[in-house]
């Protein structure tokens, strides 16, 4: 049974259709990873699977349970699919750890000393035990998109979307935070990342989709898609980024 | 401190880099030409005006030092009314102001009427003049027929202001509101949290922290028309001045309740602006 | 100051132009007046009691209505001589030529008026009244100090009437003062003031044509004011006639007779008691 299935799913912003059609099966603990070309509609996809964005067409089934219906309430699915956005999100008025314990606090209306000793093991798992009372403009990059990582991880989603988490730090940072990916993929977290890391996804993922215009025009184990890609498109994308 | 500083000046005090000599310098040198040229105009002015030919009779009825030590300790006193005004209308402002923003700021097609009263709300009582409003609620809803003290002038009055200004704060911290980017939300979405602990934990702290200096010069306007609840019957110090004028046939007891006002106004304003700067360095 | 210099000044002139006007008789006002033989005089339209009774001046009721026929009578005017005709008050300060020989309907004898038409000397000084509403009174306030002490007062802030109010009736709660007379009444309308303190005049045309409720309660005598006012007959700028009309009112005034006329029709008609 997949944990988290997409068919046909269609999302459109006035005439403009970004994705066409999107059929994509994602089981659990598994790493896949949504390559394509800026505009091709990755974070698109990524936010339309958490309902972020609500859906047009098509079914979107979380443990078979159909949550692209038109008036499914979103709010439950969102705690258990958690996102990472590009450019950190981080509520900027409240220190690290008040970001991390926010949504515990509202959401599972639990108090900050019973949340305290997991979200400090949080913290210390991703190196930042001592950061927890800065506020984001007193963190470099890195340790900011870890703080949302954190954040995230912190409602106890059951799986975590990655839309080009690395996209915005400098690349002396990026490393820090694939190691982050990396303890998650060894812990057995299911992931979906849209990334531009081809070295990091040809390692990691079990499973890489082409992005083209909306379609997933191809997709495989990344062995094969990377070395040995069927679609021309594919190739020149490739081609391009390697 | 480098060693080549060492080298440097024999002038140079310990501890200051070359640049911070150079600019201290520069700084007294601006003062000197700042201090001189001010005095320059005020030395002007002490000599040039008196020469006019009605400066007697100005100086008589708007800057009699007699009118104005037996005037001021009364208009001092009348304004501790006006500084009561001002004290219990801000809060009452504000928090109607933030419920006509929210209502502004309501997203889906079901509130649309809270939307829809929130905009008339705006539209009317930024449209029409203070004065009129406190004419009208001041004098027209205790003429209703309530019975004391519910139809004091103070309630109705504070009431008028606090309709008026929060509609002025309503459309700051409105702005305020839709300042926030959309990412924001998103973040506060992505985790489950509602709409409602949305915006009261993400949106509006942010939102209102930005907007202090906005709203500053509005409750410094505030302070001023303060004044105007004197048209429907307190004695608070503009009324108090009129009166004066009134007795004495003479301007100064308006110039002392000016002086008063800016007393207050001029150090709130400094400071809404000293936050605008500091605002707008840390975004920069 | 300048002003009660030329007062006394006029007055004195007055007084010796009277006395030596008294054997001429009639004479003062020969050809001076817009009709031969015919004395014009001019009231508001309509007239109020108690200056005019029942709108009917030639009746010679009421206040004015009586000093207008005593200084016809003085200035050698018949009463059959006399006519009437109506005015507006914008009409009669307007400036420019006039179709009377004075009009009396409580001017106030005020400096910016002076400057576009004339003023007799004046006929009137107007009390300090109290004024209030029906509830009031039936809830117990009398025109004693002690019992006007305890009201909730306002007052046209502009006016004489504050510091009467702070030096005279020294009441327990601080007054509320307005702009006008139309805010003092919407005040006590609206139930946020007891009493205020006006004019005489004023506070009786206000509680007869303004309110529907209005009492005046009592009044404070004339030389309680430092600073009363004073009505005067309203004539063409430069009018000739002025100086007749002058002459007959300080003998009207030095013999007695303006004070009879007041205290029957000013007294008896609005019963206003003193307050002391
Ligand atoms: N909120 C939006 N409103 C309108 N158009 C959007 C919005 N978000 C994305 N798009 C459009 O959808 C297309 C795909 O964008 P996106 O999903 O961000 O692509 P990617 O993440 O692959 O770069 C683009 O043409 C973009 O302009
Ligand atoms: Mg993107």
């Amino acid at each position: 049974m997949a944990k988290l299935e997409l068919q046909s799913v269609t999302k459109c912003f006035g005439d403009n259709v970004v994705c066409r059609g999107i059929d994509l099966r994602i089981d659990e603990g598994e790493m896949v990873c949504l390559i394509g070309a800026s505009g091709s509609g990755k974070s698109t996809l990524l936010r339309c699977m958490n309902l972020l964005e609500p859906v047009d067409d098509g079914v979107i089934l979380l443990d078979d349970i159909d949550i692209a219906e038109p008036g499914f309430d979103p709010q439950p699915v969102r705690q258990r699919i958690g996102i990472v956005f590009q450019s950190f999100n981080l509520f900027p008025h409240m220190t690290a750890v008040e970001n991390v314990m926010l949504a515990p606090r509202r959401v599972h209306n639990r108090s900050r000393e019973a949340l305290l000793p997991e979200v400090t093991e949080l913290f210390t798992r991703f190196g930042l035990a001592d950061r927890m009372q800065h506020y984001p403009d007193q963190l470099s990059g890195g340790q900011q998109q870890r703080v949302a990582i954190v954040r995230a991880l912190a409602m106890k989603p059951e799986i975590m979307l990655f839309d080009e988490i690395t996209s915005a730090l400098d690349p002396e940072l990026v490393g820090e935070v694939l190691d982050v990916l990396r303890t998650l993929r060894e812990a057995g977290m299911t992931m979906v990342l849209a990334t531009h890391e081809m070295g990091f996804a040809r390692e990691l993922a079990d499973k890489v989709c082409f992005l083209d215009n909306g379609v997933i025009l191809e997709e495989g184990p990344p062995e094969q898609l990377f070395s040995n890609p069927k679609q021309e498109r594919t190739r020149s994308f490739l081609a391009r980024v390697l | 401190m480098t060693e080549t500083n060492l080298d440097g000046p024999a002038a140079a005090p310990p501890g200051l880099t070359r640049r911070q000599i150079y600019e201290a310098q520069i700084r007294r040198r601006s003062l000197r030409v700042a201090a001189t040229s001010t005095v320059l105009v005020l030395l002007a002015l002490i000599v040039l005006i008196p020469l006019a030919p009605g400066w007697e009779g100005v100086k008589k009825s708007f800057f009699n030092a007699d009118v104005f030590a037996r005037t001021f300790p009364g208009l001092l006193e009348a304004f501790l009314l006006d500084v009561a005004i001002f004290a219990w209308s801000a809060p009452l402002i504000f928090l109607l102001g933030l419920l006509i923003a929210l209502c502004r700021d309501a997203r889906s097609p079901a509130l649309y009427p809270l939307r829809l009263f929130g905009i008339l709300y705006t539209d009317i009582f930024r449209g029409v003049p203070v004065i009129l409003v406190i004419y009208l609620i001041g004098f027209g809803i205790p003429g209703l027929g309530l019975p004391r003290p519910w139809n004091s002038p103070y309630i109705w009055g504070t009431v008028a202001l606090v309709l008026t200004y929060a509609a002025y704060v309503a459309e700051v911290l409105r702005s305020g509101i839709e300042s926030i980017h959309q990412s924001q939300r998103a973040a506060a979405a992505s985790l489950g949290l509602s709409h409602s602990d949305t915006m009261r934990f993400v949106v509006l702290p942010q939102a209102i922290r930005r907007v202090v200096p906005a709203n500053m010069n509005l409750f410094i306007a505030l302070q001023k028309d303060v004044a105007l609840l004197s048209f429907i019957g307190p004695v608070e110090i503009f009324r108090q001045a009129g009166v004066y004028k009134s007795l004495l046939a003479n301007f100064t007891p308006y110039v002392g309740a000016a002086l008063i006002f800016l007393a207050v106004t001029i150090p709130a304003t400094r400071y809404a602006d000293y936050l605008m700067n500091k605002q707008a360095r840390a975004r920069s | 100051m300048k002003r009660s210099f030329t007062r006394t000044a006029s007055s004195a002139l007055v007084l010796l132009l009277s006395a030596g006007l008294a054997a001429a008789g009639g004479h003062c006002a020969a050809g001076k007046t817009l009709t031969e033989d015919t004395l014009t005089i001019a009231t508001g339209n309509p007239a109020y009691y108690p200056w005019v009774m029942d709108d009917a001046p030639e009746s010679k009721a009421g206040f004015e209505a009586a000093v207008a026929y005593a200084v016809a009578n003085r200035m050698g005017f018949e009463d059959a001589q006399v006519t009437w005709v109506r005015s507006s008050f914008d009409q009669a300060i307007q400036p420019g030529a006039k179709d009377f020989d004075f009009n009396l309907q409580q001017f106030s004898i005020t400096e910016e008026r002076e400057e576009i038409v004339d003023f007799s000397l004046p006929y009137y000084s107007a009390a300090m009244a109290v004024i209030t509403r029906q509830p009031v009174v039936d809830g117990g306030a009398e025109a004693t100090l002690a019992s006007l002490k305890g009201l909730l007062w306002g007052a046209h802030a502009s006016t004489t009437a504050v510091p009467m109010l702070a030096d005279v009736v020294q009441p327990d709660a601080d007054p509320l003062l307005y702009g006008d007379n139309a805010d003092v009444v919407e005040a006590m309308k609206a139930n946020q003031i007891d009493a205020a303190l006006m004019d005489l005049p004023t506070a009786l045309f206000t509680a007869a044509v303004l309110m529907d409720d209005g009492v005046v309660l009592g009044q404070f005598p004339p030389e309680r004011s430092q600073n009363p006012d004073q009505f005067g007959l309203l004539m063409e700028e430069g009018n000739p006639l002025k100086e007749c009309v002058d002459a007959a009112l300080a003998e009207l005034t030095e013999d007695g007779t303006l004070a009879a006329i007041e205290a029957e029709w000013l007294a008896e008609a609005t019963g206003v008691p003193v307050i002391e």
